[in-house]
């Protein structure tokens, strides 16, 4: 039994009350309301973007290459537009010559010119599912059999699906214009090797030689979908007069607006972007597909509007997914268990266009831990499968499931407890990453001493080593601040109306309205929140990067602090005093005999003077990177290879848990995703190219009964950078599971997987792989 | 071609009689929701697999999505936004508030219309009952814990309610 160490307390979770150390007095933070958007949400009454409905609407359908990889000789759209009923097709041509310039998204960027390329194909398709042509008809019906009636002529090539074949001395090249970028040269023949790049630290050779002990192998992770459960839609306006409306649920109404003026070559004033409520994104509803394709279709159908749905096979197929990936990894300790080196190549699958998060995947890989001595190189390559896109801690997961392995077997062998080692080796405040940077204040080591001081991590484990095992990994996030913009009106009421326009994809409308009224002063009750257009304020990065409670939460202070100034500014006018005679206390604001609530102040402001409204603008740069330390025992059925859950706990550093549980729920749908990414989700294709499981039902995503309760423990070591400490917690979470999960099969039955998914077949080819080996070596 | 020649259904929805037009190729969510307006009921995935078009077709659970429309003729049917009798949130509503057993909401819907389905056929579900019974409704954001919980602290309250009926006037 491990004993806690006073210092190191900072955890809330559940059961475990508020924790011993003295907290700030909030009165709003850190309680749980119902979120604003919740009535709306429980009675179906909340409109997501296929919920959009106008009298006059078009339904649109995307034509999708049959083909992984073809040359487009033609496209005959001429049967299509004579079916009755239709009123408008588009293709590849009707798009403007885009650009060779990349636009960053927020989590990852993009060449335009691919951007452009991926929404409706120029005369090359590279994956199977990529948009060819779409139609506007008076019902989806009509528009599906337009669909049929187009004939488009392939050339069919040769694909390339796997990151051996893209990277084959005679491989067949996907993008003729492609020249590697070799760490910042530009190389000079055809590739598929969009990037390669290295970061260094210290000497690995010699760090190597210092060690007495090296573990090196080798991990491969499949193609692998975001899963939200509400597919892409999207529904444009062109209007007679040159302005567009686009209706859609996306994770950034800003990055929609300026992807479509560049797409198109508009300008962004002439587009208002209004976000609908969003069912799941993870990443994968910042790109834009069908935005474009729907503004195109409006002009040309007559300025009506156009609404097109994704269905579940063409999300799977042509949206998402993340990148597979292979990674040789290698670490090298002392006998007393210190890490002195390692080095790493990551090889990860961009998809058909480049800009796969193998950057972000070698910054995860080692950034719980010091280490003298590093040398990563990291490699982006195109194959023919959709375009990778952003997906919670992009990179991230494949990155932990090498090195945290690694890690397990080097405390192994060193005879050490998984969590004596991370202590050990555990990266602190000022420790370099191997980017070079710094880390600033962080609670890696304290999410690491909340799981060894865990019920769950001291509990004994029945059967273990014998069918049933116990695993531990850890992860970083370095999550992201970016710009929001919002503002805030006094209403005579007493109450306060919050506009924002970070989209709310998890119940960050009650974290943000949480910040604002502690700032002000107010009960949370007051706040009437509201996720506005693009019209409305100014410009506001995505809900990406685990960055809203944290950037937009920054806002919601500054607003409210302001709110605050511009009342007690009204009141001294009123009564004829200076603002700083003037005080505010528990919703009083007073001086001298002067003396009005809260709410009588609002009333007395209207009537008398001038109206109240502020607005705040950030640029939140000092955002605080998250950790995650999780523990998990599972049972290996060893006749089946069926891994089953037994328990599951997590730790995770929140900075300052604002609304913990939607903290705990953050946590918890990370290591669900997480759980699917290891165990059975992968993108099954044959040979040809064709994805053979897009349906729900064969991309298997975990469901109720695949998962049992999952512990969370909140440590909260403040981020200096927010007034609250608010570190974002939204995507950590994903990181270690994986690598959670492999140590926990070792632990149970002394098989090192090093592929996921850790699917029963996998799992079985690797329990038979070493019976026989075992029984051909005498005991 | 299909056929496109429409038909008239007459049904009842969340106890009110509807008569609509639809061709036999649409299905009871399409019309639910393109035709009636009733866009409570989601579409994730079009054949059965993620339960977010859950509703109950004469007090049996169904997904919208794998019936289609003409069959609902005579039937009795029960969507999310009839869910709640005269519009107060039923206790099982007011549990996946309090529990923050949503997070993005899409799911939400189909999840409530299956869980009300489980409580009238079993008031006391154990954990694994309310797992079973919800694998056929995917969330990919909560990962479900709150969302069980929800359910059982439903069943658990409309369980001392029956016991104790005074509470319940």
């Amino acid at each position: 039994m491990m004993g806690a160490n006073p210092k190191l307390d900072p955890i809330r979770g559940e059961g475990s009350g508020n924790g011993s150390r003295p907290q700030p007095s909030y009165k709003v933070i850190g309680t749980r309301p119902i979120r604003p958007d919740g009535v709306d949400k429980v009675t179906g009454r909340a409109l997501y973007g296929a919920d959009v409905r106008f009298p006059d609407l078009l339904h649109g359908k995307v034509l999708r290459s049959p083909h992984a990889r073809a040359r487009i000789r033609s496209i005959d759209t001429s049967q299509a537009e004579a079916l009755p009923g239709v009123k408008a097709v588009v293709t590849g041509a009707d798009l403007p010559t885009a650009e060779d310039r990349f636009e960053d998204l927020g989590e990852g960027g993009i060449n335009l010119r691919y951007l452009s390329e991926n929404v409706l194909a120029h005369g090359r398709v590279l994956y199977h599912g990529h948009p060819v042509a779409a139609v506007a008809a008076v019902s989806p019906h009509i528009a599906e059999e337009a669909l049929s009636l187009i004939q488009v002529d392939y050339e069919v090539l040769p694909p390339v699906m796997t990151l051996e074949e893209a990277m084959a001395e005679d491989a067949p090249i996907l993008l003729e214009e492609l020249r590697t970028d070799e760490m910042g040269e530009r190389g000079n023949r055809p590739t598929n090797v969009a990037a390669h790049f290295r970061y260094e630290l210290g000497n690995v050779e010699e760090g190597f030689a210092q060690a007495d002990l090296v573990v090196e192998r080798e991990f491969r992770t499949q193609t692998v979908h975001q899963g939200y459960i509400e597919p892409q839609m999207a529904t444009a306006l062109y209007d007679q007069d040159g302005q567009i409306t686009i209706w859609t649920s996306t994770q950034g109404s800003f990055s929609v607006r300026s992807q479509v003026a560049e797409i198109l070559q508009i300008p962004v004033s002439r587009i208002r972007v209004v976000p609908m409520e969003i069912g799941g994104g993870f990443g994968g509803k910042i790109t834009v597909y069908l935005e474009p394709v729907a503004v195109l279709l409006s002009r040309k159908a007559g300025y009506r509007p156009v609404k097109l749905v994704m269905s579940r096979a063409e999300v799977l197929m042509a949206t998402g997914p993340t990148s597979g990936s292979r990674i040789r990894m290698k670490m090298g300790a002392t006998r007393d268990g210190r890490i002195v080196a390692a080095e790493a190549e990551l090889v990860y699958e961009a998809g058909a266009f480049p800009g796969s998060p193998v950057g972000s995947g070698a910054v995860v890989l080692l950034a719980p831990y010091n280490i003298p001595n590093v040398r990563i190189d990291g490699y982006d390559v195109v194959v023919n499968r959709p375009r990778a896109s952003a997906y919670r801690a992009p990179g991230g997961t494949n990155a932990a499931f090498a090195s945290e392995s690694v890690v397990d077997e080097l405390a192994r062998k060193l005879g050490l407890d998984p969590l004596e080692f991370r202590l050990k080796n555990g990266a602190k405040e000022g420790d370099r990453m191997a980017n070079g940077l710094p880390h600033p204040k962080i609670g890696y080591l304290e999410t690491v001493e909340a799981i060894r001081n865990s019920e769950h991590y001291n509990a004994p484990l029945e059967g273990r080593g014998r069918g049933r095992g116990r695993g531990v990994a850890s992860g970083y996030w370095g999550n992201w601040g970016g710009k929001s913009s919002a503002t805030a009106v006094l209403n005579a009421d007493g109450t306060v109306t919050l506009n924002e326009a970070s989209t709310d994809i998890g119940g960050t409308r009650a974290s943000i309205a949480m910040q604002f009224a502690e700032s002000l002063g107010i009960p949370y009750e007051k706040v009437k929140i509201r996720v506005v257009d693009t019209d409305c304020v100014s410009y506001n990065d995505v809900t990406g990067g685990s960055r809203t409670t944290f950037g937009t939460g920054l806002a919601a202070y500054e607003l409210g602090q302001k709110m605050k100034a511009a009342m007690i500014q009204r009141l001294a006018d009123i009564w004829g005093v200076s603002p700083e005679e003037v005080v505010y206390e528990e919703m009083v604001f007073s001086a001298g005999e002067n003396r009005v609530t809260f709410d009588e102040a609002a009333k007395l402001i209207e009537r008398r003077s001038t109206p109240v409204m502020v607005e705040a603008e950030v640029y939140g740069k000092k955002y605080g990177p998250a950790f995650s330390t999780q523990c998990v025992d599972v049972e290996v059925d060893v006749e089946t290879g069926k891994v089953t859950i037994l328990r599951y706990t997590i730790a995770q550093d929140a900075g300052k848990a604002i609304h913990p549980a939607y903290v705990e729920g953050q946590m918890q749908g990370g290591v669900a995703q997480g759980v699917g990414w290891a165990l059975n989700e992968e993108y099954v294709y044959d040979r040809e190219g064709h994805l053979l499981n897009a349906s729900l039902l064969d991309y298997r995503m975990p469901t109720a009964l695949d998962l049992p309760m999952i512990e969370t423990l909140i440590v909260e070591v403040p981020n200096p950078g927010h007034p609250y400490g608010v570190r974002g917690v939204g995507e950590v979470n994903i990181v270690p599971p994986a690598a959670a999960l492999a140590n926990a099969i070792y632990d149970a039955i002394g098989v090192r997987m090093t592929e996921l998914p850790m699917n029963p077949a996998r799992l079985l080819e690797a329990i038979l792989a070493k019976q026989a080996q075992e029984s051909t070596q005498p005991a | 071609m299909p056929e496109r020649k429409k038909r008239m259904i007459t049904t009842t929805i969340n106890g009110e009689e509807i008569t609509f037009l639809c061709e036999p190729r649409q299905t009871l969510l399409e019309v639910l929701r393109d035709e009636l307006g009733l866009t409570g009921s989601k579409e994730g995935c079009g054949n059965g697999n993620c339960g977010a078009c859950n509703v109950l077709l004469d007090g049996v659970l169904v997904n919208a999505c794998l019936v289609l429309a003409p069959e609902v003729e005579g039937r009795e049917l029960v969507t999310i936004e009839g869910i709640a009798p005269g519009g107060e949130l039923t206790l099982l509503q007011q549990k996946f508030l309090e529990h923050a057993a949503l997070q993005c909401g899409i799911c939400t819907p189909g999840f409530i219309v299956a869980a009300k389905a489980l409580l009238d056929e079993n008031p006391s579900p154990t954990e694994h009952d309310v797992r079973l019974w919800l694998a056929g409704n995917l969330c990919r954001c909560t990962g479900y814990d709150k969302i069980v919980r929800a359910v059982l602290d439903t069943a658990a309250a409309l369980q001392a309610a029956q016991t104790t009926p005074t509470e319940v006037a």
